[in-house]
Formats: C-alpha cells, sequence, structure tokens
C-alpha cells in the first residue's frame, strides 16, 4: 500500500455503549491522507465519542480502528505510541492552567519526543507566530481569550507533528467573533496537507472545508458523501430534517 | 474509571439492535481475561516470595527466640486483648466525639480564613493566629498545659476529667491541621467555578456552601482521612492524665510482666481500626467518581 491511497484512519463496525445505551452502532469510516472529514448531527448523536474512540480514550466494545494499515483497537498494541502520532484539540481547550503557553506547546515534544529544550521552544514559537500568537509565549493561559487559548491548543497538538488531527468541536465554546480566527487555522492546515477528523456544528464551514461529511444521527453514520451531496442533495429524510432545522436557526 | 467490560452478558436484548458480539471481539476479550489473570498469578507469586523470604530473615536472625519470646508471647497475648480492646472503646470514643468537633471548628476556621471584604479583617487575623499556634505547639505540651494546667486553676463549673481535657487538647491541635487541609481545598477550586456561581446571583456564602465547599470536601477526603486516622493513634496520648485507653492498659500488664507483646497487641488493635475506614472512604470517593463522570480516560 502506498502512502497516497491507504486511508490514514479506518473504522470498521465501532460499536459503544455506555451503561445500556448505546452510543456507537456499527460505524465505519475511511480517512483518506491529506482529506478533511467532518462529522455532523445534533448534540449526543455520537460525534464526539468517536473522536474520542479514535484517540483510544474511550475503549470501544467491538469492531475495530486502524491507523495507517495497524489495528490501534488490539489490545495488544501500545496506547501512548499510538497517541504519539494523534493530534487532538477539545472544545474546552484543556489546556494546563499551571503552565506558560510555551510550556504547554513544549511539555509533549520535551517529555515525550525527547526534542530539546531548544528545539522544541524554536519550533512552538514558530507555530505561535504562525497562528498570530508570537506575543503570549510567556503568558498562561487564563490570560487569553477563549480564541487564542483555543489557538493555543491547536499549536499544542501540532507541535508533535501528528499523522493525524483530531478537533472536537472546537468553536463550539467561543463567540462568532473569534470562531473566525480559529476557523481559518484550521483551512490553513488544510492548505498544509494535515489529515483531520472534525466535530462539528459549523455548517458553513464544514461545507467549504470537508472532503467528506458524515451525517450522525444516534449512533449511526446515517449518511455520507461529499459536502455538495450532503449539504445539496441529502438522500435520507433526517439528514434534510437536520439541515433543515440549522438553515431555519440561521447557522448555514 | 474502571474499563472492565462485561456487557456482552449484562446487556438487555433489544429488538431493534440485533447486536451479536463478533468474534474479534470475543478474541479481545478472551485476550484480556488471559492478560489478567497473568497478572493475578505474578502478584501472588511475587507476594509468596517476598512473604517467604521476609519470613526467613526474621526468623534466622540470631535474635529471633529471644525476641519471639519478649514481643509474640502467645499467653500474654490472650490476657492482654481483652483489657485492650476495652481501653479501645475510650480511644474510639475520643475520635468519634473529637473527629466531629475538629471536622465543624477546622471548617469554621478554614471558612473564616477565606471570607473576603475589610470587615472581616479581624476573624480572619484570629482564624490566621489558632492556625499558625496550635499547628506549631506540640501536641504532648498542648495535652500537659490542658490536662494538668486547667485543673490546677481551680475554676468553678469546669471539668477535672482527663478525658475531657484530654479531647479539648486533641480537638485544638487537630483543628488547626483540619483547617488548613479545607483551606487548601477551597482555593484548589477554580476561580471560574465561583464566578459562575456568583454570577447566577448566588451570595458569597452561598456560592462557598453549594458550589465551592463540595467541590473541595471531595478532594479533601485522602488528607482528612490521613489527619484522622493520626487523630486515632494520637487519641492515645489522653492516658498521660491517666485515662486507661488501650495503650495504657497494654502498658499496665507490661510493666508488670516485662514482656513486650500487649504493646503489639496494642499496635495491631489500632491497625485494624484504620484499615475497614480507609477501604471505606476510598469505596465512597470511588463511587462518586463514577456517578460523575460517564466515560472513562484510558
Amino acid at each position: 500500500m502506498s502512502d497516497t491511497d491507504a486511508p490514514v484512519l479506518r473504522m470498521e463496525s465501532v460499536r459503544k455503549t455506555f451503561g445500556g445505551s448505546v452510543v456507537l452502532r456499527d460505524v465505519d469510516l475511511e480517512v483518506a491522507p491529506h482529506t478533511v472529514t467532518a462529522l455532523i448531527g445534533a448534540s449526543g448523536s455520537g460525534k464526539s465519542t468517536l473522536l474520542r474512540c479514535a484517540n483510544l480514550l474511550e475503549e470501544i466494545d467491538d469492531g475495530a480502528i486502524w491507523l495507517d494499515g495497524e489495528e490501534i483497537t488490539d489490545p495488544r498494541v501500545d496506547q501512548d505510541a499510538v497517541r504519539r502520532r494523534i493530534g487532538v484539540v477539545f472544545q474546552a481547550y484543556n489546556l494546563f492552567p499551571h503552565m506558560t503557553v510555551l510550556e504547554n506547546i513544549t511539555l509533549a515534544p520535551r517529555r515525550v519526543h525527547g526534542l530539546s529544550r531548544a528545539e522544541a521552544e524554536e519550533r512552538g514559537r514558530e507555530l505561535l507566530e504562525r497562528l498570530g500568537l508570537g506575543g503570549k509565549a510567556g503568558e498562561y493561559p487564563d490570560r487569553l481569550s477563549g480564541g487564542q487559548q483555543q489557538r493555543v491548543a491547536i499549536v499544542r497538538a501540532l507541535a508533535v507533528r501528528p499523522r493525524l488531527l483530531l478537533l472536537d468541536e472546537i468553536t463550539a465554546a467561543l463567540d462568532p467573533e473569534l470562531v473566525g480566527e480559529v476557523l481559518n487555522v484550521v483551512r490553513d492546515l488544510k492548505g498544509d496537507g494535515m489529515t483531520m477528523v472534525l466535530a462539528t456544528h459549523e455548517m458553513g464551514f464544514a461545507r467549504d472545508v470537508a472532503d467528506q461529511v458524515c451525517f450522525l444521527d444516534g449512533g449511526v453514520v446515517l449518511e455520507r458523501g461529499s459536502a455538495e451531496q450532503i449539504f445539496g442533495d441529502p438522500q435520507q429524510e433526517r439528514t434534510r430534517r437536520f439541515l433543515r432545522r440549522i438553515v431555519e436557526a440561521g447557522r448555514l | 474509571m474502571t474499563l472492565t467490560k462485561d456487557e456482552s452478558g449484562a446487556e438487555t436484548p433489544d429488538p431493534l439492535d440485533p447486536y451479536t458480539p463478533s468474534a474479534r471481539r470475543l478474541e479481545r476479550e478472551r485476550h484480556k481475561r488471559a492478560r489478567s489473570r497473568r497478572a493475578t498469578a505474578i502478584a501472588a507469586v511475587s507476594t509468596l516470595a517476598t512473604a517467604v523470604v521476609l519470613y526467613l530473615v526474621v526468623v534466622n536472625a540470631p535474635g529471633w527466640p529471644r525476641t519471639k519470646e519478649t514481643f509474640f508471647n502467645g499467653q500474654y497475648a490472650r490476657e492482654a486483648l481483652p483489657k485492650v480492646l476495652e481501653g479501645l472503646w475510650l480511644n474510639v470514643r475520643l475520635l468519634l466525639i473529637c473527629g466531629v468537633a475538629v471536622l465543624v471548628l477546622g471548617m469554621l476556621i478554614a471558612v473564616a480564613r477565606t471570607l473576603r471584604g475589610p470587615v472581616f479583617f479581624p476573624l480572619r487575623f484570629l482564624a490566621a493566629a489558632y492556625t499558625d499556634f496550635f499547628r506549631g505547639l506540640p501536641l504532648i505540651i498542648n495535652l500537659m498545659i490542658v490536662v494538668l494546667g486547667v485543673p490546677a486553676l481551680r475554676l468553678q463549673g469546669v471539668t477535672v476529667d482527663p478525658v475531657w481535657l484530654g479531647g479539648t487538647a486533641l480537638t485544638l491541635t487537630y483543628s488547626a491541621y483540619v483547617a488548613e487541609v479545607f483551606r487548601a481545598g477551597i482555593e484548589s477550586i477554580h476561580p471560574s467555578q465561583r464566578a459562575a456561581a456568583r454570577s447566577l446571583g448566588l451570595s458569597n456564602r452561598q456560592a462557598l456552601r453549594y458550589v465551592v465547599l463540595p467541590q473541595a470536601v471531595r478532594r479533601q477526603v485522602p488528607p482528612l482521612l490521613n489527619d484522622l486516622v493520626s487523630l486515632q493513634k494520637d487519641t492515645g496520648l489522653v492516658s498521660i492524665g491517666g485515662a486507661v485507653d488501650a495503650v495504657r492498659a497494654a502498658d499496665i500488664i507490661v510493666g508488670r510482666s516485662l514482656n513486650y507483646t500487649p504493646y503489639i497487641v496494642a499496635g495491631l488493635v489500632f491497625v485494624a481500626l484504620t484499615i475497614p475506614m480507609t477501604r471505606f472512604t476510598d469505596w465512597v470517593t470511588a463511587r462518586m467518581d463514577r456517578r460523575r463522570a460517564q466515560g472513562g480516560i484510558a
């Protein structure tokens, strides 16, 4: 398999339950390299759980997940090694409040990937500069705005040069003005060829940036296709209803 | 969070969800079971090996026969146990009463120290002075001052019972410790929580009572338990005033027989008292965690 066509992430009949309720049911997904996959759907449809499963933060009940052709849900696999190759950005930023921005960013490169302090800081500053946060390296997260914190979180995920980036509703906690600055960062990353899976409520953004859109409903991928197909000509009644509500709410 | 999954049997069959575990899942679960069996076996073997080594080292020590006679004498143990248990009842009562008093007083002092606003300065100052003083004062000296000094004043209506006075001294010292535990816990709650509570119109006091303290207490359970266990052992110190607790009961027999076995018995009895307490708090905190978080982090 060559690097160009083999999927970076592949899921096969993934099932996840919490207690008695089934959160993901028979989910299949393929994410080709350098593409962006958007997961859309109502709150509670399983988008975040799917991302958490992909990063092994949740243990799946059944099915299997592959990263670059290696099955990562095999119990023999080293989970930390898997996570080293995946970057995650959380909805609530999850920055470490006791560390400065630069320390947040250089933690994993230094402690996990064994970079020297100088190397890690150089790369960190370079990324910060690129995302317009050059002056904030010495600040503590609590002193930054939400949009700035989220951009720092993205830098933190990028600092380890991940193979795959998972973005879990990264703009949900931001006000509209700040949403733009974060989404622009994601657009730039797509331009750089970063492979991404993102759960989002920003339909306009999903339509612009996604190569593949999956509509989740009740833990099932009800419909999938290109952005034009899903937003332009949805086949399922549920998808149509969901998009209609979004349009009525003025979100598309 | 626990990651053990045993749902294949527990899941109720749903007509809309004709799910049967795949071969892949069954294989995975087989592997996990095998792995946990192996881990258990390794733990058992290494425990056994350690125990055997320790046993051989102790038993082959040159002074072992003499030590065994002096510290592990079955006859004295049988003689001491009822007396020690009788004395222990006093320790338990002291622990219960002082424990409650310490928690209440400690909480009041901690809250006094976290009050904001210039009006509360005297209160803050007093609370700070109290913790500084009683944390610094050695417990044994505190006990002697209270147990021996207070009766010497011959105050009308003030008890001279060494148990009550000893309990008072313990409460004074331990409230200072516990107040600091509470204060650290209160201050560890992120300011955004207080902000959220105040934004709902809750007063400072209500925010503390309904939002900050419940979160703080949860984090404080282990250090609080630490202090309570420590308190439980220090209840033995009231014997300096003449009260007969478990340690004193053992002491009396040792003084008569010159055999130290009763001390071992008293020690083991104290250990036996703390273990259930620790397990109980572990269980309570684990249950609280499970209720709060649905998913788990591997």
